[in-house]
């Protein structure tokens, strides 16, 4: 006598993304911490120091934050309009910040006031940098000049006019303290040279440019701009590498992660995509606003995003430690030990081993199937909780009632209450490959059984209306799906070599009569 | 060279429990015989072979309680005594019989139930009485029959024997009648035709109490009906109790008559208490339907019969406590017959579900394997999911199995599963599951039958055969363990027929319609098609061995074509409508059943020639569809011309009467008859408690062994049964104390294979029978028994936990006298020892 077989539950794999090392990488992280800014966060520099603080730019204000704390510990508020491009110096102990009124400021980071002030830009200045000797300030400006100062003596040292429109990139170089790079509205990147004076290169871009980057190596450099994103390779002279395209709005931001240098970026389009290093999208983070900004932390600690409503968002790593400490304080249940109890017990050699026979437990729905009890399994299986999120277990239920034959049933006589459970939930699954089929059926069934009734009830007249809508939408959608198949098929068709074909068809046809004679 | 019917290809329907002391045999009507099975070990012990037409009823002897009738379509009731399988008596009436009944009132007389003279075609049936003439004759003619009814039902279940034989009942369609053999009368009770809600009243089964006048009948509807005081004609009473929801297809009271125990399609035994209303137990999930229930004479087991050739014991306490399983029988085998390449045992569809191993050695069922993991609902018309196709892999690691369900309406549901054999549990595991493998029906499948890797082809209705690999994906480079779509292909939308692999695997043949197209498997290039109109292609084959170049192909326009795949031409060809082609794996030959006005023919022949090697006109009158060679264990020695291809392996069939056949040949049926002969000895010297002990211990022991051992087959045979029973039936007093048998006898019972562990008893034997002659030898002797006292002792030690004390002076001495006492029956128990 064999025992009752529980409902088999399918479970199908979900289509699209693949799960692999990278994207579990960047899933490991918390859900976002929200901090509210006054302003749209134009700009974000993670100090290259030990605690890694992180200076924000929005508004008429720089505040700088500590990697966890949500409240800023140092804040430079001395500007009279809005600024722009706060940036750390190499050993993270001076701040460089433009303005709109066109003035550079560098704050001590321990200081309020600005220890200098650069003037010498008609117009806002929109990124500014330090040079890696840390004695040189660079800044583009929307006066079409790239200067540099000098930070002890406040001077102008050098002012260049190459671009044509609005300079808002900028990436100075690491290794060489001459070098720096910037990109312009006018649709080029340029490398400059502070020894000769001028650009020593030029990439067209093709859109306007809104921020460059320079991998560590400074082989490869990275500008983004219109919906592009492409990637330079320096030592080719300036040859374009790859030409991005992921993004369905502007490109406003890139980094680069410091553990295997991943390329991330921020559009408008609210996405920030991670990039393996062969340049596909590994790993997609949603946000609310359009970002303008986005840094992350060494050893990829923090992402921090700014976004145009004026949100900072700080997603924070998840570790091992983290969890445990939240297991052990969740647990309350007996111990390990109560479970494992006689469970590891090894019988001896001349142990005479009685065995029991094993309980079979079953889900509740199985229960009542096992009596047959079709309407009340149906109920469990529809219950909120299952509905809600193991929609397979309410759908394998329904499977195993129409196998019964038992479905029509199970469905009928029921109030206005459960019916609208029924209705909802067809609404929200009917469309579903994975459920589409046997959600069907019991459409089918439900509107064969209370076909006269319906009327009568106008919350489950509006829910059959609604349903015959997502229906209807769902229809014409296959309808375009096909008839792009359709076209794809004829241009598949016109793309396969004639030739081949003809010497298939041709085969049995000169085989025929060889083999009738034989 | 003849057929021989193999596997219990049997209904085995209409079982009777006997009790006889202890023992408890069940007796049941296979084909042609009466099989006698032990109920405690569940071991076939023999059968009553005699009958020269189907058998059709059996009833204990109420005279005899060792003896049983037994009646057959040949006209003859045969009486029995099963216990030594003799045949006592045959009774010739002449007429068909198709059941029946005895009574201990009516002693001599047996109730038959046979066919009108006039048209036996048609639904006219006669109860008759037939006087059995007492005289000391073999063969007796019965001549005296006196018809009881005509126009009775054709069901043996609507006829039943009231309380003590007082009366008769038996029901046809609507009408219940009870015949009174005091009044000889007739008294008639029917029942409108149908209720109110429509349900059908019919008649399916009638018992009797045993002991109140009280008739219980059970209706198509699945109402059981309890009739009283039909004595009186017009006022008889009736109650209606209703649990089955289809027909109730047997009823049976317990011997006390407390109880009442129904069965049907539902596959539950529900027991209704006498007199108590609607108090009822339940045994659900027990296999198939319940054709027949029927209670042992003392009420202490019960057995149902179920539609999947299976008995059932069931103990008073509601417990299963045996099952006899035959090969099971669906209502169609689906699947292909194959061969398990591990257990070598036969896999067909077996139980709704699943697959049943079959191992044809030791014509056994093995188990079951569940694949389609879901309840079954015994309910008539219901569309459930059945397994279609299966196939195996070179080495019996893989199984593939595609379910299907919705055949007849128009959403078709199938899963294509994969199933990996785990060498821990011995059995098959779910390895994938593939839900949506082809957009229509699968129509055949195939394993590449390489060492290295292997690959799986299924073809279906929409036109394509897929390739399917378990292996590296291609995105993530990481090992899976599940198998993933390898290559997709198509012929010119061409709807394929068949697939087959060549023996290397290097090639895959892929029949379309009226075109074979030949694939490599590597580059899944197409290398060339093969095409001899007219006649859609329907089998396909790769000639083996020496003989692999070959490719033979059969047409529905009865055309058998050979093609050389070497010059890609056709070899040779030849007219014959075939409806099975099957490759033997293990030598050149390919047999193929033809058929042809309304008879099947098999030829045996081998590729390279277009003549047949042996050739059978009608095998059988049906058409063969399954056909599958089995290879043997050890290849017999034939010099006969005519049987030489089956030296390698065996061809079995099945017919579409669901019979199982082969073809022996002459050296094999002598030794199939010498291991039966030997095998209803030992049974019968051993109906011992202790015997039954043993039996069931050796049988749970087969069990573990059979997926893995063949070596370890055949039973062992308990060796010096005779000792044993002399053993056992000596009184208590007279026996030595335990402690001295016991080691010996535990030891009796080792199977020995080196001479080391038998020397010292012989020695002991020896010693003793010198101690007898001469005192003298008295120390050197003792020495001796000492040492191998004490290596019994180690002996004794491993098996039970008792150490046996060391004996004092004074007790050897008792020990040694006793030994003088008696010691002839010993020397049985050494000799029997190889």
């Amino acid at each position: 006598m064999a025992s009752f077989k529980p409902t088999k539950v399918q479970f199908l794999p979900k289509l699209g993304e693949k799960v692999t090392e990278d994207t579990l990488y960047w899933k490991n992280y918390k859900s976002p911490v929200q901090i509210k800014e006054f302003g749209a966060v134009t700009k974000i520099d993670f100090s290259p120091l030990a605690p890694h603080n992180y200076a924000v730019t929005a508004s008429t204000r720089i505040h700088v934050y500590g990697l966890h704390s949500q409240e800023p510990i140092r804040s430079f508020t001395r500007f009279r309009d809005t600024a722009y491009g706060g940036s750390f110096r190499g050993d993270g102990k001076l701040l460089v910040a433009g303005s709109e009124e066109g003035l550079i400021r560098l704050f001590d980071i321990c200081g309020r006031v600005a220890l200098r002030q650069f003037t010498g830009h008609s117009k806002a200045v929109h990124v500014t940098s330090f040079l890696s000797d840390g004695f040189r300030v660079v800044s583009g400006s929307d006066d079409l000049t790239c200067r540099v100062w000098d930070v002890p003596s406040a001077v102008e040292l050098s002012s260049i006019t190459e671009h044509t429109d609005y300079i808002r990139a900028l990436a100075p170089s690491k290794l060489n303290p001459d070098l720096f790079v910037t990109g312009s509205y006018d649709h080029t990147v340029k490398v400059f040279d502070m020894r000769s004076g001028s650009s020593v290169m030029t990439m067209q871009h093709g859109h306007p440019v809104e921020c460059v980057l320079l991998y560590p190596s400074e082989a490869l450099l990275v500008s983004t701009g219109g919906r592009y994103v492409k990637i330079w390779d320096l030592l080719k002279g300036g040859q374009e590498l790859v030409s991005l395209k992921n993004h369905h709005k502007t490109v406003t931001c890139a980094c680069l992660s410091s553990v295997g240098n991943k390329l991330l970026t921020g559009s408008l389009d609210r996405h920030v995509k991670v990039y393996n290093s062969s340049y596909k999208v590994v790993h997609n983070f949603d946000c609310d606003a359009s970002i303008l900004s986005m840094a992350v932390a060494p050893d990829d600690e923090v992402v921090a995003v700014g976004m145009t409503n004026g949100v900072l968002s700080v997603r924070h790593r998840k570790h091992k430690k983290d969890k445990e400490t939240l297991t052990s304080r969740r647990r309350r249940g007996p111990s390990y030990r109560v479970f494992v109890k006689g469970k590891n017990f090894v019988p001896r050699q001349d142990d005479f081993l009685v065995s029991k026979p094993v309980k079979q437990y079953l889900r509740k729905y199985d229960k009542q199937l096992k009596s047959f009890e079709v309407s009340k399994a149906l109920d469990t299986a529809l219950q909120m909780w299952t509905r809600t999120s193991k929609p397979e277990v309410t759908v394998a239920v329904i499977i195993e009632l129409n196998r019964r034959g038992t479905l029509k049933n199970a469905l009928a006589g029921r109030n206005e209450e459960s019916l609208t459970k029924i209705l909802n939930f067809l609404l929200k699954h009917i469309f579903d490959p994975r459920f589409s089929r046997p959600l069907l059926t019991v459409g089918d069934i439900v509107l064969d059984l209370y076909r006269q009734v319906l009327h009568q009830s106008p919350v489950v007249e509006r829910q059959l209306q609604r349903l015959m809508e997502v229906l209807g939408r769902e229809a014409e959608l296959q309808q375009e799906l096909l008839q792009v198949l359709g076209i794809l098929d004829t241009l598949f068709a016109s793309l396969t070599p004639r030739k081949e074909v003809a010497a298939l068809a041709a085969l049995p046809v000169d085989q025929g009569p060889q083999l009738q004679a034989a | 060279m003849n057929e021989v019917l193999s596997g219990m290809n049997v209904n085995l329907s209409y079982p009777a429990i006997t009790t006889e002391r202890v023992n408890r045999f069940v007796l049941c009507t296979s084909g042609d015989s009466v099989k006698v099975y032990s109920t405690r070990t569940e071991e076939w012990l023999h059968s009553l072979q005699g009958h020269t037409n189907q058998v059709t009823g059996i009833a204990l002897n109420p005279a005899n309680h060792l003896q049983v009738y037994s009646c057959s379509a040949d006209g003859t009731v045969k009486l029995w005594d099963f216990i030594d399988g003799i045949l006592i008596k045959t009774f010739i009436i002449g007429y068909p019989l198709f059941a029946i009944y005895v009574s201990e009132k009516h002693e001599g007389i047996v109730f038959l139930h046979i066919a009108m003279d006039t048209d036996s075609k048609k639904e006219g049936f006669q109860l008759v009485a037939v006087h059995l003439p007492k005289s000391a004759e073999q063969e007796v003619e019965a001549k005296e029959l006196s018809a009881v009814s005509s126009h009775i039902s054709p069901n043996p279940s609507c006829t039943a024997f009231g309380r003590e034989g007082q009366y008769i009942a038996f029901a046809r369609n609507l009408q219940l009648n009870v015949y009174f053999f005091r009044k000889q009368k007739t008294y008639s009770f029917s029942l409108k035709a149908t209720d109110k809600k429509g349900a059908k009243n019919a008649f399916t089964c009638i018992a009797c109490h045993p002991t109140d006048d009280c008739i219980a009948t059970g209706h198509e509807d699945g109402k059981i009906r309890l009739w009283r005081n039909f004595i009186h004609k017009k006022e008889y009473t009736y109650s209606t109790q209703h649990w089955h929801h289809n027909a109730v297809n047997t009823l049976c009271f317990t011997p006390e008559g407390t109880n009442l125990l129904s069965g049907g399609i539902e596959s539950v035994l529900v027991q209704w208490q006498y007199g108590t209303g609607n108090r009822k137990e339940f045994l659900p999930r027990l296999g198939g339907s319940i054709l027949h229930v029927s209670a042992s004479s003392d009420g202490q087991l019960f057995c149902t019969s179920h539609s999947d050739n299976k008995i059932t014991v069931i103990e008073s306490s509601f417990k299963v406590c045996g099952v006899i399983q035959g090969l099971v029988k669906g209502d169609a085998v689906l699947t292909d017959l194959m061969i398990d390449p591990r257990s070598k045992a036969l896999v067909l569809n077996g139980k709704p579900g699943h697959l049943q191993f079959y191992s044809l050695l030791r014509d056994k069922h093995l188990y079951n394997l569940d694949i389609v993991q879901q309840e079954y609902i015994y309910e008539a018309g219901l569309d459930q999911f059945e397994v279609v196709k299966a196939a195996f892999d070179i080495k019996g690691y893989w199984l593939a199995t595609v379910e299907e369900r919705g055949q007849k309406s128009a959403d078709l549901e199938f899963f294509l599963k994969l199933w990996s054999y785990d060498e821990r549990t011995q059995s098959f595991v779910l390895n994938t599951t593939i839900t949506a493998a082809h957009t229509d029906r699968i129509i055949s499948m195939c394993f590449s039958s390489s060492e290295e890797t292997t690959m799986l082809v299924t073809i279906a209705e929409d036109g394509q055969f897929k390739a399917w690999c378990q292996g590296v994906d291609a995105d993530t480079k990481q090992d899976q363990n599940f198998w993933s779509c390898d290559f997709v292909g198509s012929y010119h939308n061409l709807k394929p027929t068949n697939c087959s692999f060549s023996a290397d695997s290097s090639l895959l043949a892929v029949s379309f319609q009226e075109v074979i197209t030949i694939w490599s498997p590597d580059t899944w290039e197409l290398l060339t098609t093969l095409c001899q109109p007219p006649g859609v292609i329907r089998d396909l084959c790769f000639g083996r061995l020496s003989c692999s170049k070959y490719l033979i192909s059969t047409t529905t326009r009865n055309l058998l074509c050979c093609w050389n795949l070497l010059t890609c031409a056709l070899e040779w060809s030849t007219s014959v409508e075939v409806s099975k082609l099957q490759s033997d794996p293990l030598s050149e030959n390919v047999a193929a059943f033809s058929y042809q006005s309304k008879h099947t023919d098999l030829f045996v022949f081998k590729p390279n020639e277009p003549r047949p090697l042996f050739t059978h006109k009608n095998v059988c009158s049906e058409k063969i569809h399954r056909a599958v060679f089995v290879p043997r264990e050890e290849p017999l020695n034939n010099c006969d011309e005519s049987s030489q291809w089956l030296n390698r392996s065996q061809l079995y069939f099945l017919t579409q009467n669901m019979d199982l056949l082969t073809f022996s040949t002459a050296t094999e049926e002598d030794r199939m008859l010498s291991s039966s002969t030997r095998l209803v000895i030992d049974d019968s010297v051993a109906v011992t408690p202790f015997y039954l002990l043993l039996g069931k211990h050796r049988q749970q022991q087969q069990k573990l062994n059979t997926p893995s051992h063949q070596a370890a087959d055949r039973p062992q045979q308990p060796q010096g049964s005779v000792t044993i029973t002399e053993l056992l039936h000596t009184p208590a007093h007279v026996l030595p104390p335990a402690s001295v048998l016991c080691s010996m006898f535990v030891s009796s019972l080792l199977i020995s294979n080196t001479g080391v562990l038998q020397d010292p008893l012989r020695k002991e034997m020896e010693s003793s029978e010198q101690e007898m002659n001469s005192e003298k030898e008295e120390e050197d002797s003792e020495g001796e028994m000492e040492a191998c006292d004490s290596q019994q002792e180690l002996r004794v030690q491993g098996s039970v936990d008792e150490v046996t004390p060391k004996l004092s002076k004074a007790q050897e001495r008792e020990l040694k006298r006793v030994r003088k006492t008696d010691f002839s029956w010993m020397a049985g128990l050494i000799a029997s020892k190889p």
